[in-house]
């Protein structure tokens, strides 16, 4: 579908052979990094009687704070730059690639759409898990496959089981918010074409199926904000669970 | 059978597995929000848990949706 599609908006230069071109998926995230910027900007002057801005900021700066200090306790506040910032990142990139800018001319392109961006955001979560875990317990990280109170009988199961289940996070991690994202904009285009195609068969037709099409349409693009708030959260609340399992082991 | 009609009834089946990921979600929220109503004091405590529980379910359905999107575009 063309809204998918990466094009090169500048060919940039190779390396070995492999083309580094400016695309919009690149662009998009530029203005992601912008607005976010222009976001924090509006929290940033620290008043003792904060503006609405400020209480913005504030209010997210917070709600990711308290997430951290539930789910990790004492040790989450130094993770909270980085689980903020994916949290920022992801919900701008989900609510831009939203926004109706193709009413005039410019099409937003939704980023995390796509495996690639998602897959290296869930990399990079699943790498802190990683480097955290053994510069803490060393080799003892691994007690992490062990849990508490298994039973001897079954040591040959357990840590297989957990193992899989470790390995398998950051494919989950990546894959949820990829699909989540890519299939609400699959409904929205099909709804669309709902309303065109039968728009264009007749009054009849447009009458009958147009307008209930696009009233569903409005619905969906309500539910589409709330998931991407959502899939925004899950994200940064998984990896605060991911960060826990590394600081505390099980 | 034709395997390109294979495919196409081998991605409606998928829609299967989406449709018992909604189960899953409402079932969810519905057992959050029949504990929620019987103590709501401990409720917002527990919104973290919420989430899991949802974005576990909600995995399952999304993973029957890529099942369905393989199977039309890539297999």
């Amino acid at each position: 579908m063309h809204q998918f599609e990466v094009q090169t908006i500048w060919d940039g230069f190779s390396i070995g052979g492999h083309q580094i071109a400016f695309t919009n998926s690149a662009a998009w995230m530029c203005v992601t990094v912008l607005a976010l910027w222009g976001f924090m900007l509006m929290g940033m002057k620290r008043q003792v009687v904060p503006s609405r801005g400020q209480m913005l900021v504030e209010n997210f700066v917070g709600f990711i704070d308290s997430m951290l200090a539930q789910n990790v306790g004492k040790d989450g506040k130094k993770y909270v730059p980085y689980v903020f910032s994916l949290f920022m990142f992801i919900l701008f990139a989900n609510i831009l690639g939203l926004l109706p800018l193709g009413v005039v001319g410019i099409h937003p392109f939704t980023f995390t759409s796509h495996f690639t961006i998602t897959g290296i955001l869930a990399i990079m979560s699943f790498s802190i898990v990683l480097i955290v875990g053994f510069w803490k317990h060393g080799l003892h990280f691994f007690s992490l496959f062990v849990p508490h109170g298994t039973p001897l009988w079954l040591i040959w199961l357990i840590p297989v089981i957990e193992f899989v289940s470790f390995m398998v996070r950051p494919f989950s991690l990546g894959l949820r918010l990829f699909v989540a994202m890519t299939a609400g904009h699959v409904l929205l285009k099909v709804l669309a074409g709902f309303v065109i195609n039968s728009s264009n068969a007749g009054i009849v037709y447009g009458l009958g199926i147009g307008i209930p099409s696009f009233v569903l349409m409005i619905g969906i693009s309500a539910l589409e904000l709330l998931v991407a708030g959502i899939q925004a959260y899950v994200f940064a609340l998984l990896t605060s669970l991911y960060i826990n399992d590394a600081e505390h082991l099980h | 059978m034709d395997p390109a009609a294979a495919k196409l009834i081998g991605a409606g089946l998928a829609a299967i597995g989406a449709g018992m990921a909604a189960i899953g979600v409402g079932n969810v929220f519905g057992s959050f929000l029949e504990g929620a109503l019987r103590n709501p004091g401990a409720a917002d405590g527990q919104q973290g848990r919420l989430f899991i529980g949802f974005a576990a379910a909600e995995l399952l359905g999304l993973l029957a949706f890529v099942v369905a999107m393989i199977l039309i575009f890539v297999a």
